[in-house]
């Protein structure tokens, strides 16, 4: 059996793990780590700017392939840049293994130089963390984190490093291993057959169907079941903010995503349904508005491999805990077996009468289904997602940043495939974005990957631009500008009588387009809707540049549909600054 | 509605504050805690009590289940169980005092268990409710020092909270 130092085996893991990428910064308590990543380590190391971006790259490119992003970053102030993106990654459910260095074991308590207790302060916001106390656990120690990360419901795993535990001086026999099995921790395989028996039923029932797909769909590989089961029966889909792409965007059952800033067909189909499927979705609080008046008549069929997530808001009446893929095949068999008898079911006289009520709903205030924002000299936000969804022919892998611009880009690019659109959903980070789309240009440096973003949220992660001259990561940015923290503005404007407490930057803002070129990109800058289209082509035409779009948009415009909030239900919403429901 | 819920948790370091985190991180009250190793050096036992409506305990029990260190847990207010909080109170027992708070000691089955010049120290074992009616009786005399262990529960007969 093979000798190898602590470092040594890290690194070692790290391979046998088939890790792609690992994100990191070096610094004191991780040196001999990096030292054995230098000289026998067949995983590129991406050196970012900030540790806040390494978590948001792997986080990026978690999303985008399924598999979990890896992060090595060192002790104190290393761990604690880490946190947000960890947050970040928890609240979304994203898989993510970071490995923090600490201080040297003895040390440990004593405040030592760049001491932090990283396993308490990242203690809220993981799935699972774990010290290491002995070299020679290493290796189960590794395996477990990515098991955990990437299993049941997935989340972020710490793995804690005291430096002493890494020296290169001190050899253990290393043998990672093929599988681990914990006692304590065993994530539902299947759901309850009874259940799924009852919920086909109900479902089969229905006379005023939704299918309402989260994020969990997209984490659990079900979109293609989930895709077959609607069509099958001809129900009507929304995705949430997390689940776009999850059933295909044109597809004619597609209602849009709901919630807050969701369709006025979707959040309208919601509220007078009488069965809601939820899948792989948490009833978040951005999607029910009000709990108490949230879908009066819906009976509730929410299936979700973690059972904390089931009545947690809204109480389900057919609770399923079980993984999407394996409850959405039972599904799809025990709904053929009942239909097969009852040859009524379902009602498609009722469901005839739903679609017709739906489609009203989409002619008159569908987002889709006309234009819904109005005129203006400048260019409008939804016109630059349209023209990127034009340019990119919808097979772009979008990533965003946290404001208007994400629910422009949410509204108006239409995913039709998972885990194309990636987002900070739970947490809400902005700087998310760019970092993100170097983890996603990394695992598919052939596609085209486009960051939406404002340009409040691009400069929070603003440094690495850098990262991407170094690395060759040439995604594009497309900056909606409007001068303003725009989502603050709008709830000034709404709640506010228009006091924009810190939300201008008045003259503050870079030459963007000089900006870029100090790093080497290519920036431009757009005014005129005329030249949007071309800029646009222009951009995505430099396949081997990261190309900065500095699109000068209308200030003023709002986010609409917008919930009715406080005290309104689903189908309160305003749909223009001066119309609503 | 107050409820005991029991825990077998892995004896690792951090676990116990990963079950203390999860209840001030979501909002939710402990009563008591009581924690101590059991039979099998690999695992503590954790009971804890608890104050909310049933929907509330069900989120708390599924997220105690969600915490990897946690291996098993039973609400043992859902069957017959026994529960005991041990309680070691200090009063001062002086004059005509003294033999009153034998008396109270006596009527409550508990025992003195130190004997200074002026005060008594009793240990008493039983429910929550025994040990505040006890707290209650002993109003009167001057109580210099009350701790209890929280409460540690088991269910009735052969139902068992075990690996």
């Amino acid at each position: 059996m093979e000798l190898l130092s602590g470092g040594e085996m890290i690194a070692r893991a790290l391979e046998d793990e088939g890790v792609e990428y690992i994100f990191g910064y070096p610094g004191g308590a991780v040196l001999h780590i990096y030292d054995a990543l230098f000289k026998d380590c067949k995983v590129p190391h991406i050196l970012v700017r900030h540790e806040q971006a390494a978590t948001h790259a792997a986080d990026g490119y978690a999303r985008a392939t399924g598999k979990p992003g890896v992060v090595l970053v060192t002790s104190g102030p290393g761990a604690t840049n880490a946190i947000t993106g960890i947050a970040t990654a928890y609240m979304d459910s994203i898989p993510m293994v970071v490995l923090s260095g600490q201080v040297q074991s003895h040390l440990i308590g004593e405040d030592a130089f760049q001491e932090t207790d990283m396993i308490g302060i990242s203690r809220p916001i993981v799935k699972h963390s774990f010290m290491v106390k002995r070299a020679e656990d290493i290796p189960l120690m590794i395996k477990k984190a990515f098991y955990i990360a990437s299993t049941g419901r997935p989340g972020p795993v710490v793995v804690d490093i005291p430096k002493d535990i890494t020296r290169p001086d001190e050899k253990f026999e290393y043998r990672y291993p093929d599988s681990v099995k914990m006692r304590s921790y065993a994530p539902a395989q299947r759901g309850h057959t009874g259940q799924i028996k009852k919920a086909a039923k109900l479902l089969l029932s229905a006379k005023r169907p939704v299918i309402y797909a989260g994020g969990g769909v997209v984490q659990g590989e079900g979109s293609e079941l989930l895709t077959r089961l609607a069509r099958e029966l001809n129900y009507p889909v929304t995705n949430t903010l997390m689940g776009l792409g999850a059933f295909p965007a044109t597809d004619r059952q597609f209602l849009g995503m709901l919630g807050m800033h969701g369709f006025y067909e979707a959040n309208m189909a919601m509220h007078h349904s009488d069965v809601i499927l939820a899948v792989g979705a948490r009833f978040d609080d951005r999607v029910t508005n009000t709990v108490s008046k949230f879908c009066p008549g819906a009976k509730v069929i929410h299936v979700d491999v973690d059972p904390a997530a089931i009545s947690k808001t809204v109480m389900a009446d057919i609770p399923i805990v079980g993984p999407v893929q394996s409850v959405l095949e039972e599904m799809l068999n025990q709904i053929s077996l009942i239909s097969e008898k009852n040859a009524d079911q379902p009602d498609q006289g009722a469901l005839e009468r739903w679609w017709h009520q739906i489609d009203e709903w989409r002619d008159k205030h569908g987002l889709w289904s006309g234009r819904r924002y109005g005129e203006s000299e400048k260019i409008m936000p939804q016109q630059v997602i349209e023209s990127l969804y034009r340019v990119t022919k919808g097979d772009a892998y979008v990533t965003s940043d946290v404001g208007q611009h994400q629910m422009f880009a949410a509204q108006y690019y239409r995913f039709d495939q998972p885990r194309r659109w990636i987002n900070s959903g739970g947490l809400g980070t902005m700087g998310f974005g760019l970092p993100a789309a170097m983890g996603v240009k990394l695992a598919f440096p052939d596609m085209d990957v486009a960051c939406v973003t404002g340009e409040g949220s691009i400069q929070m992660n603003i440094q690495e631009l850098s990262t991407c001259t170094q690395y060759n990561t040439p995604v594009k940015i497309i900056n909606l500008r409007n001068n303003y923290l725009g989502m603050v503005k709008q709830w000034q404007d709404m709640q506010y009588e228009g006091r924009y407490a810190m939300s201008t930057y008045e003259d503050s803002l870079p030459d963007f387009v000089k900006l870029m070129e100090a790093y080497g990109h290519v920036g431009m800058q757009v005014r005129k809707l005329e030249d949007l289209d071309a800029k646009m082509e222009e951009a995505f035409a430099m396949k081997d540049k990261l190309v900065f779009l500095d699109i000068i948009i209308d200030p003023m415009e709002h986010v609409y549909p917008m919930h009715v909030a406080p005290n309104g239900s689903m189908k309160d919403m305003w749909l223009s600054k001066n119309e609503r429901t | 509605m107050r409820r005991i819920i029991s825990i077998l948790l892995e004896n690792e370091p951090g676990a116990l504050s990963r079950v203390v985190g999860l209840f001030s991180q979501r909002g939710y009250n402990i009563e008591t805690l009581n924690v101590a190793p059991t039979d099998d050096p690999t695992l503590s036992r954790l009971t804890l009590t608890s104050v909310g409506d049933d929907k509330q305990i069900e989120q708390i029990t599924k997220h105690l289940n969600k915490l990897i260190d946690v291996v098993k847990l039973v609400d043992l207010t859902e069957g017959a169980h026994i529960e005991r909080d041990l309680m070691l109170i200090k009063v001062r027992a002086q004059g005509a005092l003294r033999d009153e708070v034998k008396r109270t000691t006596d009527i409550f089955r508990g025992q003195i268990v130190d004997v200074g010049p002026n005060v008594y120290t009793i240990q008493l074992a039983g429910t929550s409710d025994k040990l505040d009616s006890f707290v209650a009786a002993m109003a009167g005399m001057d109580i210099l020092e009350v701790v209890r262990s929280g409460v540690a529960g088991i269910s009735r007969g052969e139902k068992v909270l075990s690996l």
